[in-house]
């Protein structure tokens, strides 16, 4: 049961904002002891415990709702699974969703409504277990006025019914809020719903041609086993009639795409592999038609009906997808769905698009600003790290012009509009980046490399032998030759072994939670020369940085004073400083001790902040001074030489006397060092940031010498580099975490997505990586050039079966029956060559997960 | 042996009736998620009926087949 608090972990991460301290993971330590571990969610419950009879709670949010299900008699819920609830953060308020209600959003968001009950889709992706499945399928014992609800777990997806007159959307999400699985909403939402339809067709496809061909082979077999019966020769007409009857709706229906994309070959003059595969299912056809028309033999029927169910089986291994993740979020799943606007009744919540030039916005501390805006009101820290990747956030005043993208740090503040939404300056850049996906650089697949020679070849053969026959038996026995070549080096197998190799070596990755767009993302993973890194939260993790004490040793009672004084600022320096010191006073402490010695501003007697300066303070009788070396300086403070230099560093000096400085470095991700040594070597490496170049020489000594190195970069600057790369004939992988990195991830030709939590958030990409695996590149790119290797031996396996038929369709000696056992025979052997070859690659990479193969079901 | 026309008309009926089974079966979403009913089996009440059951909705049109 150990993923399914990982889960809970994960779930945690995600409601908290990127500039608060996590929410402390719950940990298995506590879970033996029984008593300290909250009923609801798993966390371990220190001092703040609440009790409830013999339940114990972290926190008074996992009480009321395991009170609540009590009461609706869902007790249930918590047999199913040891500890299956979510913590939530904080109550959840249905004004919070009023935009929800919102007619324009409603029509977007319902998908079925006879006026009185609505249908929607909710994206949730906390749905983690067997629990929450129960739970959400029985909420109508919650509430009045909810249906039938059902939940599809591979999708994170709640369909539920509602009577819009008894309950309001806001009120049912905020319900679900309220049990911790809050829905996602996304703009471009109602877009993206069209793979079912798809799936559909294929299932059909699929059945139809299954059906066709064991029908047809059972009315093959007389003529397999020899049995002509001599006395009734209607027989035999009245069998090739219904092998025809029942072969017509696979060749028109089931072969159809096929058809399709063999003539779309022929018109853009390129050469594919449909082509032989729709020449070969036509030979057998036309020579079938004519044998059964002319009562001269009983066709190949069997073997066509086959081939297309083999080939379909191939495409429904190879459609397999991962529904539940996104490979092509647009730029507005980064925004807010609904913004507050200030009126002169008050505030309101409204949905984004309905925003106009001259609405006045506020802002609270993390929420991101969604167009192009002048302030108005209040200090704006902006954070542009997610437009820009320039990590310190931009100061601005009352008057200036706040460009959309940038999320608010510290206090609330008002902007008024100036541009509409799709104006602004965010989606312009995205609007811009976004177009290389469509020229996106096409690869020649190995299959369609292959399908050149291979097309060229059977041709070759196909009208020598005809000429030859032609020559020495006359024009009849010419065109049955010609017509038996085709038939038999119909590239099935051939036609198979790609799909089948990749896609098995996808699927036992996929278990292993590394997700790749489609299988064909192997091949180009396995001719990558050049790997640029991004660096911020790849190499270096995002967001927590490593602090450092130059000095002296603080005695514990000076350290809290300085937590303290940090606290009351919204320098981002120093919030990270408090954040730091916060989790090293816990540490301290272990998780059973009581909570702070006092609340937030324990012991704090007064303090003022200078901006841009510093700040100062009495803290239980000290006075303590936390700022830049120069205004220490400036206020009498002696600071050695050596200390005045260092950079992204605050200096502390207690009682009018310097005691030394916390300095703040990217802490390097665990295993970097060991990725960027390993890769060195092979590949020619790259290095891009946004940030400045103070840790350059850090970087180079990691990357190597050769290594290039380029800071100061805006998104466009980094899909510029890319692209240069990829003039230069390099085939580049890009590994970045997707924020101001999108363009170059689109632009490269394999986009590797760093995310530290697969499912809440992944930018366009081709593969998406969890953050703590990324030491594991060079397995994968090892893996991905074994998995070629066994597409080339299945390619050699299926030539050789081809060698075969080919040898006896030239010397005019293809039976029916030959044809019948060697074609399925071909297929078979090549696609379990393929899987097995596929997932011994697989299990020898080592990159098996250690949450072992069940850990995230995909 | 003309009973063998017979006998293959109906086999191929029987068959036929498997296959419109399994159309119904595609095209009513059985094979859309393959996955929660097997989770949703282990979360069945262990006494057989539900006490409760879901509220009467109005007949919905299989509107899942929308493209």
């Amino acid at each position: 049961m150990g993923w399914i608090g990982d889960r809970v972990g994960v779930a945690l991460r995600k409601s908290s904002l990127p500039t608060e301290p996590d929410t402390p993971a719950p940990s298995d330590q506590g879970r033996d002891g029984g008593t300290s571990v909250c009923r609801h969610c798993g966390t371990p419950c220190g001092a703040a415990a609440v009790r409830n009879g013999a339940h114990v709670f972290c926190c008074h949010g996992c009480k009321t709702v395991f009170d609540l299900l009590q009461q609706h008699g869902l007790g249930r819920f918590y047999d199913l699974s040891p500890t299956p609830g979510l913590r939530v953060t904080q109550p959840a308020d249905p004004r919070l969703f009023a935009h929800l209600d919102d007619p324009a959003v409603q029509d977007r968001l319902v998908e079925f409504s006879d006026g009185r009950f609505h249908r929607v889709t909710l994206s949730i992706p906390t749905i983690h277990c067997v629990a929450c499945v129960w739970l959400l399928e029985n909420l109508f014992q919650l509430r009045e006025g909810i249906g039938r609800s059902e939940v599809n777990f591979g999708r994170r997806e709640l369909h539920v019914t509602y009577d819009a007159q008894r309950l309001r959307l806001s009120e049912l999400v905020a319900l679900l809020a309220s049990l911790g699985y809050e829905p996602v909403f996304r703009l471009g939402d109602t877009a993206q719903r069209s793979s079912p339809a798809q799936s559909v067709r294929l299932w059909l496809q699929l059945g139809v041609a299954g059906f066709a061909f064991g029908n047809v082979m059972m009315l093959s077999f007389p003529s397999y086993l020899g049995l002509e019966p001599r006395d009734s020769p209607g027989i035999r007409w009245f069998l090739g009639l219904v092998s025809l009857g029942l072969s017509l709706p696979v060749l028109l229906y089931s072969a159809a795409d096929y058809w399709r994309a063999a003539w779309q070959a022929l018109r853009h003059r390129t050469v594919t592999l449909d082509l032989p595969i729709a020449a070969g299912l036509l030979a057998l056809f036309g020579q079938s038609l004519w044998e059964i028309g002319t009562q001269t033999g009983e066709g190949y029927l069997d073997s066509l009906t086959g081939l297309v169910f083999f080939l379909l089986c191939g495409r429904w291994f190879q459609n397999k997808s991962y529904e539940r993740l996104s490979f092509d979020a647009d730029y507005q799943a980064f925004f807010p769905l609904s913004v507050t606007r200030c009126t002169e009744q008050g505030e309101e919540v409204v949905p984004v698009a309905r925003l106009r030039v001259g609405d006045r916005l506020r802002l609270r501390h993390g929420e991101l600003l969604p167009a192009d805006a002048r302030l108005v009101e209040g200090r704006a820290e902006m954070d542009y790290s997610f437009v820009t990747g320039e990590s310190e956030p931009v100061r601005r005043r009352p008057g200036d012009l706040l460009y959309a993208g940038g999320q608010q740090i510290g206090g609330s503040i008002v902007v008024e509009v100036v541009k509409p939404v799709s104006q602004s300056y965010l989606s312009s850049l995205w609007a811009r980046l976004a177009r290389p996906a469509e020229e996106h650089r096409s690869f020649q697949t190995l299959t369609n490399r292959l399908s050149r020679w291979f097309v060229a070849g059977v041709a070759l053969v196909a009208l020598g032998s005809a000429w030859a026959w032609g020559v020495t038996s006359g024009p009849s026995m010419a065109l049955k030759t010609f017509t038996a070549v085709l038939i038999v080096a119909c590239p099935c197998a051939l036609a198979l072994s790609a799909p089948f190799a990749l896609g098995t070596v996808q699927r036992w990755l996929a278990r292993n939670q590394i997700f790749l767009k489609n299988s064909q993302v192997l091949e180009r993973l396995a001719r990558v020369t050049t790997i640029v890194f991004d660096k911020t939260g790849t190499l270096t993790t995002a967001g927590t940085d490593r602090l450092r004490w130059v000095g002296p040793a603080l005695s514990p009672s000076e350290q809290t004073a300085v937590r303290v004084l940090a606290e009351q600022s919204t320098h981002p320096l120093a919030r990270q400083l408090a954040n730091s010191l916060h989790a090293l006073a816990d540490e301290a402490r272990g998780s059973t001790a009581a909570g702070w010695p006092g609340s937030p501003g324990a012991g704090l007697e007064w303090f003022r902040e200078h901006p841009g300066r510093g700040m100062e303070g009495r803290v239980q009788g000290r006075e303590v001074w936390l700022g830049s070396a120069y205004w220490l300086r400036a206020r009498g403070v002696s600071i050695p030489e050596a200390c005045m230099r260092t950079a992204h560093a605050v200096h502390v000096a207690i009682d009018g006397v310097y005691r030394g400085s916390f300095q703040l470095q990217r802490a390097l991700r665990r295993g970097a060092e060991a990725l960027t040594r390993r890769l060195a070597g092979r590949f020619e490496l790259a290095l891009l940031s946004g940030d400045q170049p103070r840790e350059r020489a850090l970087f180079q000594r990691l990357l190597g010498p050769g290594a290039w190195m380029a800071f100061r970069q805006s998104p466009e600057d980094k899909q510029e580099f890319v692209r240069r790369l990829q003039q230069g004939g390099r085939v580049v992988m890009m590994v970045g975490d997707g924020l101001n990195d999108a363009g170059a991830l689109r632009q490269s030709d394999v986009g590797v997505a760093v995310v530290e939590d697969i499912g809440a958030f992944s930018p366009a990409s081709d593969v998406i990586l969890e953050a703590r695996r990324v030491a594991e590149l060079p397995e994968l790119l090892a893996l991905a050039r074994n998995a070629v290797r066994v597409v080339y031996v299945c390619f050699g396996l299926s030539l050789l079966y081809n060698a075969v038929g080919l040898t006896l369709a030239v010397q005019g000696r293809l039976s029916p029956l030959v044809a019948a056992i060697l074609m399925p025979l071909s297929s078979v052997t090549v696609v379990s060559t393929a899987c097995a070859l596929g997932l011994w690659v697989g299990k020898r990479s080592g990159l098996a997960s250690a949450h072992g193969p069940e850990g995230w079901k995909p | 042996m003309s009973v063998i026309f017979l006998l293959i008309g109906l086999s191929l009926l029987v068959a036929g009736g498997f296959l419109a089974a399994f159309v119904w079966a595609v095209r009513s979403g059985q094979y859309e998620d393959t996955g929660t009913p097997a989770l949703r089996v282990l979360a069945e009440e262990p006494s057989a009926p539900r006490s409760r059951t879901a509220p009467a909705c109005p007949p919905q049109p299989n509107d899942r087949n929308r493209p």
